[in-house]
């Protein structure tokens, strides 16, 4: 039994956010990229379920620039055994609904019987593919999973909701699973593990390969995002200090009642 | 242009971000003979009462016992079920746990996409454009969904951000929906509770948040009894979070909430990019920090530097003192 991870390399969570000149898209040359911290939960899970016998093989999937691989590697030196790029080259901007397509034809061919991501990608907190994944494919899906145990052709399932609330599912495999943090402790790479995983099986595919045409999908893309913007800067606040503390406090819930009518 | 909106419930009550979603369609289709809500549950017939006056002329209902726990497989058949009646030009949801689980599969369903999480949203000339925040509210796009070419086009948008509006007291009719729940792949056994009854905090008005330097977990107490005064919820930053001082549900920022209250209370928080990124859009933020050069203090309306385990009871005191007048 084989699980494929979908994996989406992402801006740096510390980093700061470099533009293209058009405002269209990230400055990739200008921005590190690591594996989305989601997605990094995701494999740590499927190599659990590999050391406990549960899984014969971790097969990593992400659509991204070759520019990349090296968060690809990153991934593979976790412990996956091999991966699957899709070239993003001429169609970097597809949609969600688009880049699912693509990807669903990928996992079709490998025809895993689980298919785990992260719950979300940190650059457009979108939440959207991994779901539309399990819709193309027609299969199940669990996204925000905290809690998962494989028992044969079923797995139980436990996703967080609002108000710290949890849902808990059984499902019948195959199934799309999208990893929360609270799921497990994602392990360290090391260097001599990235070295190794350089030498690890890593397949480079065309949206060609998995029968589309990347310009006739980009073409079909219905979803525009354009002219990224930083967030409107606010005003200087009142801050006070070196008052006696009683003061201090008195001065901003008075604020908080007759300036700002929030209490 | 036709607008569906996505009434949300859990158990059996109806979720204030329900009749955001249905005011903000009512507002869009500008006529209410073009606005639709929908409600999906067991025993939610009765509820439908309660989304009338909202501007929507009709509620389509679907109501059965193999509703009552979510479940996303039979969730969406129903919603697809109500779009198939309606043919709406735009479906709205609130983007919870349940309309964000819900939407990515109706748009691959009706060939169509999908805007997540929008902070604004307009309608002119059959066009559909919106802002949504990215990379955690480090920048904020221009967003637009083009070429439906007659598809219902599908969006959801954040809590707390649309303005509730009852124009009226209006009736609404109401329209059963059967739907049909025998795929069994995907069973819900139960949902547990969580430990706090409060708002959740992505829907709270009013959060007080604290970060490491509280020190404990049992520190946070503190600001447990200083939130339920003001009927605040607590929440925590990564680093507290991290230290294991609070559970991750109660994490703000950027791998944890996007809040956007009315009132947020940061306590002992520096302000990392990763915490401002999920409060930073709350209306007025206060700071209280030992440290005056704390990142925190840039974004704050308000701010004491000063120790926050003296200030807190004292913030305590005042506020009880103020809210008793008013009793």
């Amino acid at each position: 039994m084989k699980a494929l991870v979908l994996i989406k390399p992402t801006p740096d969570t510390e980093a700061k956010i470099m533009l293209t000149s058009d405002r269209k898209a990230i400055d990739h040359a200008s921005t590190k990229f690591i594996i989305n911290p989601y997605d990094e939960f995701a494999i740590e899970e499927a190599l659990k379920l590999k050391e406990a016998g549960k899984l014969t093989e971790v097969v990593l999937c992400t659509f991204t620039s070759q520019t990349n691989k090296e968060v690809v590697v990153k991934g593979l030196a976790m412990g996956a055994d091999r991966a699957i790029i899709i070239d993003n080259q001429g169609c970097e901007s597809l949609d969600s609904a688009n880049v699912a397509r693509l990807l669903a034809a990928a996992v079709k061919a490998e025809s895993p019987q689980i298919i785990l991501g992260g719950k979300q990608a940190i650059d457009d907190d979108n939440m959207h593919v991994l779901t539309m994944v399990a819709e193309v494919l027609g299969l199940p899906h669990v996204n925000v999973v905290t809690k998962l145990e494989v028992n044969g052709e079923t797995a139980k399932v436990e996703r967080e909701v609002e108000g710290g609330q949890t849902e808990v599912y059984e499902v019948k495999l195959p199934v799309v699973l999208g990893a929360h943090k609270s799921l497990n402790s994602p392990r360290y790479t090391s260097l001599p593990g990235i070295m190794k995983a350089r030498k690890k099986q890593c397949d480079v595919k065309t949206p060609a390969d998995l029968g589309f045409d990347g310009a006739v999908l980009l073409a079909k893309n219905k979803a525009k995002f354009q002219n990224f913007q930083p967030p409107a800067e606010k005003p200087p606040g009142k801050v006070f200090k070196g008052e006696p503390l009683e003061d201090m406090v008195d001065k901003v819930v008075k604020l908080l009642r007759n300036e700002a009518k929030v209490i | 242009m036709k607008v569906l909106a996505l009434i949300e419930q859990r158990h059996g009550k109806l979720r204030s971000s329900g009749f955001e979603a249905l005011s903000l369609a009512a507002k869009l289709a500008g006529n209410s003979a073009d606005a639709a809500g929908v409600l999906i549950g067991s025993n939610v017939s009765g509820l439908a009462t309660e989304c009338a006056g909202y501007g929507a002329d009709k509620i389509y209902v679907a109501d059965q016992p193999e509703l009552g726990l979510y479940n996303v497989l039979h969730y969406a058949k129903a919603l697809e079920q109500a779009i198939k009646n309606f043919q709406p030009d735009l479906v709205i949801a609130t983007s919870s746990p349940i309309g964000r689980d819900l939407l990515p599969r109706l748009a691959i369903r009706f060939d169509s996409e999908l805007l997540t999480d929008l902070v604004a949203l307009e309608v002119s000339n059959g066009k559909i454009t919106g802002k949504k925040p990215m990379f955690a509210g480090k920048t904020i796009a221009d967003v637009e969904l083009v070429e439906l070419s007659g598809k219902p086009g599908f969006v959801s948008v954040r809590p707390n951000i649309f303005a509730i509006e009852k124009p009226g007291n209006g009736t609404a009719s109401v329209e059963k929906l059967t739907v049909d729940v025998s795929d069994n792949r995907l069973k819900t056994i139960e949902i547990r509770k969580g430990a706090s009854e409060k708002a959740d905090l992505t829907e709270a008005q009013i959060i007080i948040s604290g970060g490491r330097s509280l020190g404990s977990a049992d520190n946070f107490k503190i600001l447990q009894s200083c939130a339920d005064v003001i009927g605040a919820t607590v929440g925590a930053s990564r680093a507290a979070v991290d230290a294991g001082f609070a559970p991750h549900s109660m994490q703000v920022g950027q791998t944890g909430k996007t809040v956007n209250p009315s009132l947020y209370i940061a306590c002992g928080i520096s302000g990392a990019i990763q915490h401002l990124a999920g409060m930073r859009t709350s209306k007025v933020i206060v700071a209280i920090n030992s440290d005056e050069e704390a990142p925190i203090f840039s974004i704050a309306d308000y701010g004491i530097v000063g120790d926050i385990f003296k200030a807190i009871p004292l913030m305590e005191a005042k506020f009880k003192e103020l809210l008793g007048h008013d009793a």
